[in-house]
């Protein structure tokens, strides 16, 4: 059995059980709204309105503090999908499948806005909406590959079916970012005449820096949240038919 | 605050447009999932209240 | 496991002789394709020369996702992939066999055209080995790339369509490498590293494609 090839400790296994998790994510997703809402408000005011302004690029630099955590979570998050399904694989775990199928909005969310937030600031910067640097190419594959599994996902309808395919589908797909990667910013290297980057990332002052860290952390809490929420509810979805959810005071509403 | 008054932040100096946009995309597409996710738990309660008076 | 690989290639370039428009039609894109450029931006030498190496990389990759769609289609259709699943073989060895089919009557042909395809584009043809060695080394990493999709697609409604979604971003480093190695050629730089750079991707393709296919076509 592939539970004694590698000795899991017993949460792990506990996660798998629907009832289980239904329960204990419920006061988690609290706790990451909670922390989301307060990262996310009080980076922003402070990197908006109290931030010092950057000395090339004068105000538009601000656009750091929602670009930059959209980028680090677009990556993440299709990371996250991609062992969320490898579990589901390996230990044929329904809910790590629900996990990995609750990250493809929110990460494809995640990835547009990155895309939009860097053409937008590349305005300002360079002059233009769209350039084919580095980053934004690779940023807009990744764009892609999400479309890639939500297409797959709604075109398969055995859900279990469905999840074993987008958890393959994310794996090929992760592996394949760090070379997509370094392609592309080969390619860039080739046609690149601009010689600095979007954002770049010189050593920035501590009143710069620390909003960025409230809004990155900001982010994941947002992100955790969402998963919570959309797990659970795929578990609503599947479990009606069990006597645990049938009486739980969720649905009977003592 | 960085700036001398609201009307200075709001026009950042030429740049609010962009800026001001930003955050727009950000917090509309993530207020969009908030949404999406909220309504979706809805339907799923309706859907298991429903099946399980039906049974009861 | 050879004599099975052997077997499964025999019979499907058998099947592919009898019906040969499944096949042919790729390749007639892939001349139109090219053939549209002069058309629709100019037929003037010095700018499709410029742009000679990556159209023809382009169309190359399109027309192989064109062809790809019907590499388990059939055999899914018939029953008979599941027979062949059940083999006393691996499955692995199964989509090895069928990927070198495709790559066979999609690949080389490929190849085979594309000195033409550079005359109809102005290559110069001091790069036209290059482009050669370029696509001998990349359409076998587009055809096992390709199996991947085509496996997470077979029985599924829509499939042809969805199966291009899926791979493209996955082709992003082949097209990059591939269109690099004949631009430098064309500019007489040396082009080992960009061989080296395409042969890395193939190995990387023969690693995961066996692994990956085989687990989407059991699904």
């Amino acid at each position: 059995m592939n539970n004694d090839k590698w000795r899991m400790p017993k949460w792990f296994h506990q996660m798998g059980s629907p009832k289980w998790f239904y329960e204990f994510a419920g006061p988690l997703q609290l706790w990451f709204a909670l922390a989301a809402f307060i990262l996310l408000s009080m980076g922003i005011a402070w990197g908006v309105a109290f931030a010092p302004a950057d000395y090339q690029q004068g105000n538009s630099f601000r656009i750091l503090y929602v670009h930059v955590p959209a980028a680090i979570l677009s990556q993440s998050v299709f990371l996250a999908m991609a062992v969320a399904g490898a579990i589901g694989l390996i230990w044929k775990m329904k809910v790590a499948f629900m996990v990995a199928r609750s990250c493809i909005a929110i990460g494809a969310s995640f990835t547009a806005i990155a895309l939009i937030t860097g053409a937008i600031w590349g305005k300002p910067t360079w002059g233009a909406y769209w350039v084919w640097d580095a980053r934004l190419t690779s940023t807009l594959i990744l764009l892609f590959l999400y479309a890639g599994v939500m297409a797959l996902n709604q075109a398969i309808t055995e859900r279990n079916t469905a999840g074993k395919a987008t958890a393959i589908l994310a794996i090929v797909g992760s592996i394949n970012i760090p070379i997509i990667k370094y392609s592309v910013e080969w390619w860039n290297t080739l046609h690149q005449s601009s010689t600095f980057s979007l954002t770049q990332k010189p050593s920035m002052p501590a009143e710069m820096y620390l909003p960025l860290l409230l809004t990155v952390i900001g982010s994941y809490c947002l992100f955790a949240f969402v998963l919570l929420v959309r797990t659970r509810n795929q578990i609503l979805q599947t479990q009606t038919q069990t006597s645990w959810l049938q009486q739980h005071p969720d649905v009977t509403g003592t | 605050m960085y700036f001398e008054s609201i009307g200075d932040l709001i026009f950042m100096a030429g740049h609010g447009k962009y800026v001001w946009t930003c955050y727009g995309v950000f917090i509309v597409l993530l207020g969009l999932n908030l949404v999406s996710a909220k309504r979706q738990r809805n339907k799923a309660l309706q859907h298991v209240k429903a099946l399980t008076r039906r049974q009861s | 496991m050879l004599g099975f690989m052997m077997v499964i290639i025999k019979r499907d370039l058998l099947l592919i002789a009898r019906q040969p428009a499944d096949f042919l039609n790729p390749l007639v894109f892939f001349v139109l394709v090219v053939a549209m450029f002069p058309l629709g931006v100019s037929p003037e030498s010095a700018l499709l020369s410029q742009m000679a190496a990556g159209v023809i990389w382009v169309a190359a990759m399109l027309a192989t996702l064109l062809s790809l769609e019907l590499l388990f289609k059939h055999d899914h259709q018939d029953g008979s992939l599941e027979q062949l699943l059940l083999a006393p073989y691996p499955n692995w060895s199964l989509v090895l066999a069928k990927v070198c089919v495709h790559w066979l009557v999609s690949g080389l042909p490929l190849i085979l055209l594309s000195p033409i395809m550079a005359m109809m584009l102005f290559l110069p043809y001091d790069a036209v080995p290059a482009l050669m060695l370029s696509l001998m080394l990349g359409t076998p990493t587009l055809s096992l790339l390709g199996a991947i999709g085509a496996a997470l697609v077979t029985g599924v409604r829509g499939g042809g369509m969805l199966l291009t979604l899926l791979i493209l971003p996955l082709y992003v480093p082949v097209i990059i490498f591939g269109a690099s190695c004949v631009a430098a050629a064309v500019l007489g730089m040396p082009i080992s590293a960009y061989l080296a750079l395409l042969a890395a991707l193939l190995i990387f393709a023969l690693m995961i494609t066996p692994w990956a296919a085989s687990a989407a076509l059991k699904l």
